[in-house]
């Protein structure tokens, strides 16, 4: 599903990310864990090309980026997007739309759904999310967490292959984090491919199949959470797991 | 509302104490013949702008013209010296009631109007109105021309002339212009004075002075009411410049001199003072046809200057290099130069290559020069609209455009509303520039009743309340808007 190969991106003289090589094969749930600054979130963004890399290749759902900044033609890059979604820490709901017309505006406007046919499906996602009742609120009538859900409903409903979720529960209380950690899990159970940068460590033990441990720019570790919670190699990773035992 | 209700009390208020005012603080007028000889200068009202012959500034900067001549001589006359004062020409005579001068010695014309309202002296000039065409016009007099555009300066006996002949009557500011526009083909026909019309018509290339005279007409000096004395005075120096030859000598100094000063002095002004004017029902239909014209101008500018500007602002933000540059330099050219020269150059400056009608002209200044303004309230907007809003729209697929259109620019709509509002409001106000192009609307309304009516204070204040009447329903409208809005989404807060 994914293939990334020897990924590198620099910021001027910094690098971000060097040499990054990783695959994630259909229906894995990877949490991508570790310092703040290795270049965790770069890795995601660059997944959907929201960042563009200087030298690798990325294969994702059957499309391929490759370096600079335009990495693919225009519509790749826009069917790529459809088939890899993304949930933000913010949420970025659109606040002059309706939760259900956030929801209708991208199956419309990129792949042409018809407004009825895409409201159904729209009603459909708010149900599956928990929220069937508030189709027509607008975002700042929702709580924190009911707009992190509305968000992966938006996102779900260009059908993708690939979630991805950037530090999706970093902004929420603990209550609001336990309904968008229950609505992943629905995902997961049912068979989706998720990438999920976190900070939440039910997340990187409960609910992923695999653990990436980033730090400066290169995964530095990669298994099972439960073997990489028993027995963390490196320093950065004993000392994440070390809180959560 | 109470608060909208105590604002207009409070205008209303501050409307009355105005009026208290400038009731109060008349001033002294009179006995100016015993001050101008106490003092020892006359002081002349007179506008500079009228040009050959009449008065202007020559390369040495001394100021010439056969007017400076007859006043000259006047004052000498009387003993004392003169000294020209500088106003605009529609102004004159309602500056010399208020006294702020002696008298007004400029190109004015006897007409029953005035002499109704200041006293006239003996003439020093008789002049013939003129009426000019295009050459190869059929028109041979005034009664052919009926329903045609026929153009002339404001507050001129022409203008009284025009207003009986049943002409669509267009009003220029300018002696220059209006002959190329007759050129042009903007109007059918000009009638003004043979002092005009030779200089600045009859030579120009694509115009024919028809040569029988519309009517004649004397240059006269004017006197307040209240100064019969001056005028005895004034009537003196006159009668023996004329006698002893050196009025002759002026004129024909000026090329002026002509048949008709011998012939028998027409006698304008003796027919019978017209009806005092006041404010009624027919200056208030052409107050609400004038605030229909600067709202309608003031709608279509805006309607072209909202579109360009986003077009504008988003140049200037997603364009990149070259694109942005050229949406800046736009901007800076339209916002960095007055409207009023703007005005100028699409009207007259751009007329020999496209001559386009004044209306047009005005609606295209206008919204050319506020799409610059609107652009950089647009830019503001966008740049205002969180990053994160551009991203997800990014990541669900949507192409720049696709984003624009439906996630940046609804929400930048939003933030933009209340400038766009104070700039269409300005716009309303900026719309009185386009007297300047013959186009009448509310300020021009306004000078022309002022000038029937003889008096600023009426028509100026009618004119304030129409301006409100179109400017205020309009913020309340837009304030509602706003609500409406703030109801649907909340400021952006993250």
């Amino acid at each position: 599903m994914i293939n990334v190969r020897t990924l590198c991106k620099r910021h001027g003289a910094r690098t971000i990310l060097a040499d990054v090589t990783a695959t994630v094969a259909k229906g894995e749930i990877v949490a991508i864990v570790g310092p703040s600054g290795g270049g965790k979130s770069t890795l995601l963004r660059c997944l959907n090309h929201l960042e563009w890399f200087d030298a690798g290749l990325i294969e994702i759902a059957g499309f391929t980026l490759r370096p600079g900044p335009a990495g693919a033609d225009p519509t790749t890059l826009s069917r790529l997007r459809t088939k890899v979604g993304m949930v933000f820490q913010q949420w970025n709901l659109f606040p002059h739309l309706t939760a259900l017309a956030n929801i209708t505006l991208a199956p419309r406007v990129v792949r042409g759904v018809a407004a009825p046919v895409a409201a159904d499906e729209a009603r459909a996602l708010l149900a599956r999310v928990g929220l069937g009742d508030r189709a027509g609120a607008y975002p700042h009538e929702l709580s924190g967490g009911q707009q992190q859900r509305v968000a992966i409903a938006r996102a779900l409903a260009q059908a993708p292959e690939v979630l991805l979720f950037d530090e999706p529960t970093s902004a929420l209380d603990p209550e609001m984090t336990d309904e968008v950690v229950a609505v992943m899990r629905d995902l997961a159970a049912a068979g989706m491919t998720m990438l999920v940068v976190t900070h939440e460590m039910r997340v990187a033990t409960e609910l992923a199949t695999r653990v990436w441990v980033i730090d400066r720019g290169t995964i530095v570790e990669d298994g099972p959470p439960a073997t990489l919670v028993s027995a963390p190699q490196s320093q950065v990773a004993r000392d994440y797991f070390g809180r959560a035992r | 509302m109470p608060t909208g209700r105590r604002a207009l009390l409070a205008l209303a208020l501050a409307l009355l104490g105005a009026v208290l005012v400038a009731g109060c603080h008349r001033r002294e007028l009179g006995g100016t013949l015993a001050k101008i000889q106490k003092r020892g200068e006359i002081t002349w009202g007179a506008d500079r702008q009228g040009g050959e012959p009449y008065l202007w500034l020559d390369d040495s900067g001394a100021l010439v013209g056969f007017e400076v001549d007859v006043m000259d001589a006047v004052a000498r006359r009387l003993g004392v010296k003169a000294r020209m004062t500088h106003y605009n020409w529609v102004n004159l005579v309602p500056l010399l009631k208020r006294g702020d001068f002696d008298v007004v010695c400029n190109g004015l014309e006897a007409t029953p109007d005035r002499a109704a309202s200041i006293l006239l002296s003996r003439p020093y000039f008789v002049y013939a109105e003129t009426l000019a065409v295009r050459t190869g016009a059929p028109y041979k007099t005034l009664a052919e021309l009926k329903g045609k555009k026929v153009a002339t300066l404001d507050q001129t006996y022409a203008l009284d002339l025009l207003k009986g002949a049943g002409v669509e009557i267009a009003l220029y500011e300018d002696n220059q212009v209006i002959y190329d526009d007759l050129a042009l083909g903007r109007v059918d026909a000009v009638l003004l004075d043979n002092v005009i019309a030779d200089r600045y018509g009859c030579n120009h290339a694509g115009v024919t002075c028809l040569p029988d005279d519309v009517a004649r007409g004397t240059y006269v000096i004017g006197i307040r009411k209240e100064d019969p004395e001056l005028k005895t005075a004034i009537d003196a120096a006159l009668a023996a410049m004329t006698a002893d030859g050196e009025l002759e000598r002026i004129l024909r100094k000026a090329r002026l001199w002509d048949h008709r000063q011998t012939e028998p002095v027409p006698d304008v002004a003796g027919g019978p003072p017209p009806p005092k004017r006041y404010f009624g029902v027919v200056q208030l239909r052409r107050f609400a046809a004038a605030a229909l014209v600067t709202l309608g101008l003031s709608v279509a500018a805006f309607l072209l200057a909202v579109p360009l500007g986003l077009v504008l602002a988003i140049g200037r933000v997603y364009g990149g290099r070259w694109l942005g540059a050229v949406a800046r330099v736009y901007i800076e050219l339209w916002r960095g130069t007055p409207v009023l020269l703007q005005l100028y150059l699409v009207y007259f400056g751009l007329g020999p290559y496209y001559a386009i009608g004044p209306v047009t002209a005005a609606i295209l200044t206008l919204g050319l020069n506020y799409a610059a303004y609107e652009a950089e309230v647009y830019r503001g907007a966008i740049l205002a609209i969180p990053r994160g809003q551009a991203e997800a729209a990014k990541a669900l697929g949507l192409s720049p455009v696709q984003s624009l259109r439906h996630v940046i620019v609804p929400q930048a709509l939003r933030l933009a509303l209340p400038p766009m509002t104070n700039d269409f409001v300005s716009l309303l106000k900026d719309s009185s520039l386009v007297s300047v192009i013959t186009v009448i609307e509310l300020t021009k309304q306004m000078t022309i009743s002022s000038a029937e009516l003889q008096g600023w204070l009426i028509p100026g204040l009618a004119c304030a309340g129409m301006y409100l009447a179109l400017s205020v329903p309009l913020s309340e409208l837009a304030r509602r808007l706003e609500r409406r809005l703030a109801r649907d989404q909340r400021a952006h807060a993250l």
